[in-house]
């Protein structure tokens, strides 16, 4: 499936937590304010590697970028 | 050692309190957070165990999602030390990244290392786990892995910088209890100054008692709380369990015998000279 983000983008097209998604954003902080996870505490990883919350404005985003977006479960 | 001299291990599992590498903990019980009736209930088991730490999990989160919010409350609510896993993790790759996620989502540097090998066993990789955990534990992870009571792996995870081990006593939510004795009680005696904690299979609270009778440190257990009918009742019991279970252990058990021996004193008993000879 894929979520257009906002009509008026044309932009890379990515997968974030296995979901096709469109997005201008350049990187990954970008991103994350685009999706709306602005002020929520989530960890974030592209293509498999682990993007510190300081490093996400460095973070480049390219088309075919797997990101993951997690946040606090109930785990055992 | 002398049988009749109470358990005094030295080092980490000193008699009393449990140390895991630099915490001092209150209890011997860790508790899973999974498979509760409500957020509410599951709290109210946490406090009723007094557990020791509690275990959590990452999961994809949308970004109208609101339960990773309210889990978080809830668990700080507890006031407990959280214990990271890598639940569902298949490679090292994975559960080295979701280590990394995990220590900046609940700044916490200690993580439960699981990498699964099996689909129906939830055996852990064990290959996997040691790489996994090389590479974590010279990152500065405090590496509690999820492993087999096999004694190679046991000490490869010890040389890659692991403090403490955890081998299943069956596999996760069976509830079967210790699968595996022997193997166990070698390593627990294989190994007297590390400490280790039974990690999944735990079914009721005699089995808790039995690993902490054997010796082990402590029992992190979820579903046989989670799913059972009355989960703050039997946190509850768990807690007694484990407590019992390491008091005996500290007393020292009795070893069993194959022929029965009165307990009541044969000198003095009645018609002893009336019987037919």
């Amino acid at each position: 499936m894929t979520v257009e983000v906002a009509s008026d983008i044309v932009g890379a097209r990515i997968s974030v937590n296995g979901q096709g998604v469109a997005t201008g954003a350049t990187n990954l902080a970008e991103l994350l304010s685009e999706l709306g996870y602005a002020g929520r505490r989530v960890a974030t990883a592209v293509n498999g590697c682990f993007v510190a919350e300081a490093n996400r404005t460095s973070t480049c985003i390219s088309p075919g970028d797997k990101i993951e977006i997690l946040a606090p479960r109930q785990g055992g | 050692m002398n049988a009749f001299e109470p358990n005094k291990k030295q080092g980490a599992h000193a008699h009393g309190l449990l140390t895991v590498y630099d915490a001092v903990l209150g209890s011997r019980l860790f508790l899973g957070t999974a498979q509760y009736p409500s957020p509410d209930v599951m709290a109210q088991a946490a406090r009723a165990a007094g557990a020791a730490a509690l275990t959590v999990s990452l999961r994809r989160e949308t970004a109208r999602g609101q339960s990773a919010e309210r889990f978080s409350e809830l668990i700080r609510g507890v006031g407990v030390r959280v214990l990271p896993n890598t639940a569902g993790c298949r490679t090292a790759r994975e559960a080295i990244t979701t280590a990394q996620m995990a220590r900046e989502l609940f700044e916490t540097d200690w993580i439960k290392l699981e990498v699964i090998a099996n689909d129906d066993t939830l055996q852990p990789d064990v290959f996997g786990l040691v790489e996994a955990a090389t590479t974590l534990a010279r990152e500065g992870f405090k590496v509690f892995p999820y492993t087999t009571e096999d004694l190679g792996v046991a000490e490869r995870l010890l040389a890659a910088g692991c403090e403490v081990l955890m081998p299943w006593g069956a596999p996760i939510g069976t509830g079967r209890g210790l699968n595996n004795v022997y193997a166990l009680k070698t390593m627990r005696n294989y190994f007297p100054g590390v400490p280790l904690i039974i990690d999944a299979g735990i079914g009721a609270p005699s089995h808790a008692a039995h690993a902490m009778e054997l010796g082990y440190d402590a029992v992190l257990l979820n579903t046989a709380v989670a799913k059972a009918g009355d989960p703050v009742r039997m946190a509850t019991a768990f807690a007694n369990a484990i407590r019992a279970g390491r008091v005996a252990w500290e007393a020292v058990l009795m070893e069993p015998r194959d022929m029965a021996t009165p307990s009541t004193p044969v000198a003095g008993t009645p018609f002893f000279d009336l019987r037919p000879r």
